[in-house]
């Protein structure tokens, strides 16, 4: 009798141990995807804060200087009140042509050496140093520009400035290899063997097989990765704001000291900027122009493999 | 006549080619060359301002006695402060993106955003900071305004490297597990989770050792150049050593650039652990499945 009861009250017990068990369970089951959900936002107003920032001080800045003034005046002078942005993007497509006429044929020989002509030993060798070179700091980038490249090329062009947009442009296009290389690799390992197989057998050489069929087929992938590099390399500060010199020159001289758009912002914000003055406000006007830019790029390259995609 | 011409171009078509192997290969080789070279270069300035001292002793104004004590230890707790935030935030949205959202525009908004937050240079984010941390909620120049900053910028890498470690964890063990009885919640903290811990791990290490190189942003956030005590609070000015290479760097004199060299040694070596780390992880826990 004793025994039954007891027995009963254990029950009891653990029934209701239980049901909070499980409510605690189901409350942790309600309130987890809550949580999960209320960080997957952050990266949301992450964007909408940058959008936000750009916007509102930029139009601050534009209601000291009109737009004309900024998109059309060609001396960019902040500290003598000058803000025609013209040669800070001269400065910027500069280094961005040069970066790519060095990348694009580099990066892309490499990625066809990867992908249709290395043996498995030598790419497994190969694509480790890609990555380091794709992971080296840009202020260590910037540092060889300066100390080694500017000097070697001044032995070659003795006009050449000690800060020059050719040097800067230079490492740039180098920084920026790897990432041409391996999205245009993943885009040629993406061509079915079969194409290849099929071309070879039909007595194509490996390189008629490239450059007939493999970039043909591979085509969107690569332009997408030269475009995202485009990005990139208009995206680039330390580099530039180290080698390439802090003078906005309307130029195309490569051989001149410029200015990037990236560069300004360093100088603007790290100097005895005060809060509220027009030039604190100038840096974003020159950011939301960077953000254009590279956002049209990034959007250009998706879309690009994404619309041209030959799907097999 | 016809076969002649034909064998000739055959040997034409097969010089051809392997004139390009050879040509390709090259172009391969110069990011090699390239690296070695900036390694030579480094080392040859460096090496000889690499000492115990350097690594002791703060700023100076003479080659001597500048050391990066500040700047290692800046970065460290930079990236004790930067770790678990962006860690926290980027692998829950990937679960978040992964296992409970439904398919839908809002979801799919998030996915691109992310994607396009990877492609946002790195300054704007500098700017991001300055506004909101820095000015908006008056943190100042402090440790965990470019924390913060910081952590944003990984973000997005993260969230990337932990949806593919998550997708990547088979579908038979989750059934199994939601088949004994385990809720949604328990089956990701202890099966899907535990899975992905390597590739989470791995993408989180080789994100935190960009942020480590990483200049622009904290330039604009305010990271200091000359700082002569190490961070107390989270609320200390502070400098990393990208910074102080950067202002190195940028001085005139000649024997700064190799104290410069010496700085980047420093940093290229932790980088080179910190990526060693990440590869070993990702060998050793490869394929268990």
């Amino acid at each position: 009798m004793v025994n039954n009861n007891e027995q009963a009250h254990s029950v009891q017990e653990m029934i209701k141990t239980n049901k909070r068990k499980n409510n605690l369970l189901k409350t942790s089951e309600k309130s987890v995807p809550i949580f999960l959900l209320f960080c997957a936002t952050i990266s949301v107003l992450t964007t909408i804060g940058i959008v936000f920032t750009l916007l509102r001080e930029s139009i601050t800045f534009f209601s000291d200087v009109s737009l004309a003034d900024f998109y059309l005046g060609v001396n960019w002078s902040p500290w003598s009140g000058k803000f025609g942005v013209a040669p800070l993007i001269t400065g910027t497509l500069l280094i961005t042509f040069i970066a790519i006429c060095v990348a694009l044929p580099l990066g892309v020989a490499s990625a066809i050496f990867l992908s249709e002509y290395a043996t498995n030993k030598t790419r497994k060798i190969i694509k480790p140093i890609l990555e380091v070179l794709a992971g080296v700091p840009t202020v260590v980038y910037g540092y060889f520009a300066l100390t080694f490249i500017t000097p070697l090329l001044q032995g070659l062009i003795p006009d050449l400035k000690i800060f020059n947009a050719l040097s800067a442009g230079i490492v740039v296009g180098i920084m920026i290899i790897p990432m041409i290389a391996s999205l245009s690799e993943d885009a040629m390992n993406a061509v079915p063997n079969h194409l290849r197989a099929g071309a070879l057998a039909l007595g194509a050489t490996r390189l008629e097989v490239t450059f007939k069929v493999i970039i043909p087929a591979a085509l969107s992938g690569i332009i997408a990765s030269v475009v995202l590099a485009l990005s990139r390399a208009i995206g680039e500060t330390m580099i530039v704001t180290i080698a390439a010199g802090a003078s906005p020159n309307l130029t195309f001289d490569p051989t001149q000291s410029i200015q990037t758009l990236t560069a300004f912002i360093v100088q603007g914000a790290k100097g005895d900027t005060t809060y509220g003055s027009t030039i604190y406000y100038s840096i974003y006007a020159v950011g939301i122009t960077l953000f254009v830019f590279t956002f049209i790029m990034n959007m250009l390259s998706q879309y690009i493999s994404r619309k041209f995609r030959e799907d097999y | 006549m016809q076969i002649h011409i034909s064998k000739s171009r055959m040997k034409r078509r097969i010089a051809l080619n392997s004139i390009f192997r050879i040509l390709f290969f090259l172009a391969t080789t110069i990011g090699l060359v390239f690296l070695s070279l900036l390694l030579i270069r480094i080392l040859n300035q460096g090496l000889g301002y690499l000492t115990i001292d350097f690594l002791r002793n703060f700023p100076a104004p003479y080659v001597e006695e500048a050391g990066m004590f500040a700047g290692i230890i800046g970065s460290l707790f930079l990236m004790l402060l930067t770790a678990p935030i962006a860690i926290i935030l980027g692998v829950s949205t990937a679960l978040y993106l992964e296992e409970y959202a439904p398919k839908n525009r809002f979801t799919n908004f998030i996915q691109v955003n992310v994607q396009n937050l990877a492609g946002v240079p790195s300054i704007v984010f500098g700017l991001l900071g300055l506004t909101f941390f820095v000015y908006l909620f008056q943190m100042g120049y402090t440790l965990i305004a470019g924390a913060l900053t910081m952590s944003l910028l990984i973000l997005p890498v993260i969230v990337v490297a932990a949806q593919e470690a998550i997708r990547s964890v088979p579908k038979e063990i989750k059934e199994a597990s939601i088949g004994m009885g385990a809720t949604k919640w328990q089956t990701i903290w202890r099966i899907v989770l535990p899975a992905a811990v390597p590739g989470i791990l791995t993408g989180s290490i080789l994100a935190l050792s960009r942020a480590i190189g990483e200049t622009a942003p904290l330039l604009i956030v305010g990271a200091a150049t000359a700082i002569y005590t190490i961070p107390d609070s989270m609320l200390s000015k502070y400098t990393v050593m990208p910074i102080q290479i950067y202002s190195w760097t940028s001085r005139p004199q000649e024997e700064w650039q190799f104290v410069a060299g010496a700085g980047i040694i420093v940093l290229l070596v932790i980088l080179l652990c910190m990526n060693a780390i990440a590869v070993w992880i990702r060998n050793k826990f490869q394929n268990r499945y």
